[in-house]
């Protein structure tokens, strides 16, 4: 078998890329950041070089590195907004930022977070752009779980769950919002501090990036919390950091949930459905937290999203 | 801990060996599990014979969740501990 080209040519972008940004670049190794289907990163002293989805062509991507050259202050700029092709994957070159440490999710920067989408929620897009592909998100992992399972109780309370959302949340229609700039992969390894250590945060990977419903954005930690993963303080600091800044997917005050109630729910199905379908590749059963995603799924059914909306009425 | 009505930080008192949480902003007080009787044994130790038990401290409700949620959010109970939860950490960081 041919070993796959793309990480040591992709390497060899970085270097070359890095050592074009400075005539003294330290040159230790380049560390290879995230190997998965979807995206090949790799880092060479301050240059990240990312290959990106196989299925992603220019007129998605190249918007998209527009936007974030536009709005350096929101987004990470790439070092240039024109991709270019590698192995037949989009390549684009970044500076280096330094990101939450995953060792201590206690340090995550919720408030910046919040700052950010609020920002990125009221601007303006500043170029066409694609929809927010969240939706398309949550809908291949329904896909994924459906090919990879024979069944179960688990997989029969996502499916419920999932028939709850409206349309537009599984990407079978449009969304209801067509004008809101949204990121689309809210999580906390898209925050990092440019320039590294203690610059200011920034969010990066803008492939989901594109208009649409910015509640999307804020769903996973409300997703986090509804399930009674994320504690009722950090999700606090979250959404009065949210609302502080103005942002327009809640409204200023009152209960947020009937802005807030799709996109938890979809990205409480997203969530489970991927981790039903990673147990079963691994053979091993759900652990806790993974249960308490089935378990939210499972009570959804009993909720329809217009009732949530009724009772807070 | 931030005040789950009001979001002030939430300041901790000794009250004869009971641990009590006052919010620095809507001076609310929140009480946790057995606190309640603990002070009520307390108090009913200092007054004989027993007075009218005090009127309990309003306890808040849960901070705002949707119906589908986790039953045991709110101050206790979830899956959050003193510790996080490895895989929760790692689903922090996931798409």
């Amino acid at each position: 078998m041919t070993p796959n080209p793309l990480l040591p040519d992709l390497t060899a972008r970085a270097i070359a890329a890095a050592h074009s940004r400075t005539s003294a670049c330290p040159c230790g190794a380049t560390v290879t950041l995230a190997e998965r289907p979807d995206a090949t990163v790799v880092r060479h002293a301050d240059t990240v070089a990312k290959a990106h989805a196989p299925d992603l062509t220019p007129a998605d991507l190249a918007p998209r590195l527009l936007t974030a050259t536009r709005l350096p202050e929101l987004l990470l700029p790439p070092l240039t907004p024109i991709p270019v092709e590698l192995h037949g994957r989009l390549v684009s070159l970044w500076p280096y930022g330094a990101p939450v440490d995953p060792e201590d999710p206690d340090a995550a920067p919720w408030e910046a977070a919040a700052d950010l989408l609020a920002h990125l929620h009221r601007t303006p897009a500043p170029a066409p752009l694609p929809p927010m592909r969240g939706p398309v998100r949550a809908a291949l992992s329904i896909s994924r779980l459906c090919a990879a399972t024979a069944g179960g109780p688990a997989t029969d309370a996502v499916l419920r769950a999932w028939a709850t959302l409206p349309a537009w949340a599984r990407a079978e229609a449009p969304q209801p919002d067509t004008a809101t700039l949204c990121h689309g992969d809210l999580h906390l390894g898209q925050l990092v501090r440019y320039p590294a250590p203690d610059g200011p945060w920034r969010l990066i990977d803008v492939d989901d990036l594109g208009v649409g419903v910015p509640a999307w954005d804020l769903g996973r930690p409300a997703a986090w919390f509804a399930c009674g993963l994320l504690p009722p303080d950090e999700w606090h600091r979250f959404l009065t950091a949210y609302r502080a800044a103005g942002g327009p997917a809640v409204p200023a005050d009152g209960d947020p949930w009937p802005a807030l109630d799709v996109a938890a729910r979809a990205l409480t199905v997203q969530t489970a459905a991927r981790a039903i379908t990673k147990a079963e590749a691994e053979g091993r059963p759900l652990d806790e937290v993974e249960q308490a995603l089935v378990d939210a799924s499972d009570r959804m059914a009993s909720f329809p999203p217009e009732l949530v909306h009724e009772e807070a009425k | 801990m931030q005040c789950p009505k009001c979001h002030a930080p939430m300041h901790t008192y000794n009250r004869n060996g009971v641990q009590i949480e006052q919010c620095s902003g809507c001076r609310g007080i929140f009480l946790d599990y057995g606190e309640l009787e603990a002070l009520t044994r307390l108090e009913s130790q200092y007054a004989q014979p027993a007075p009218p038990p005090p009127a309990a401290p309003q306890a808040y409700p849960a901070p705002q969740a949707p119906a589908w949620g986790a039953p045991h959010g709110g101050h206790h109970g979830g899956h959050y501990g003193h510790k996080r939860h490895k895989s929760f950490g790692h689903m922090l960081f996931s798409s």
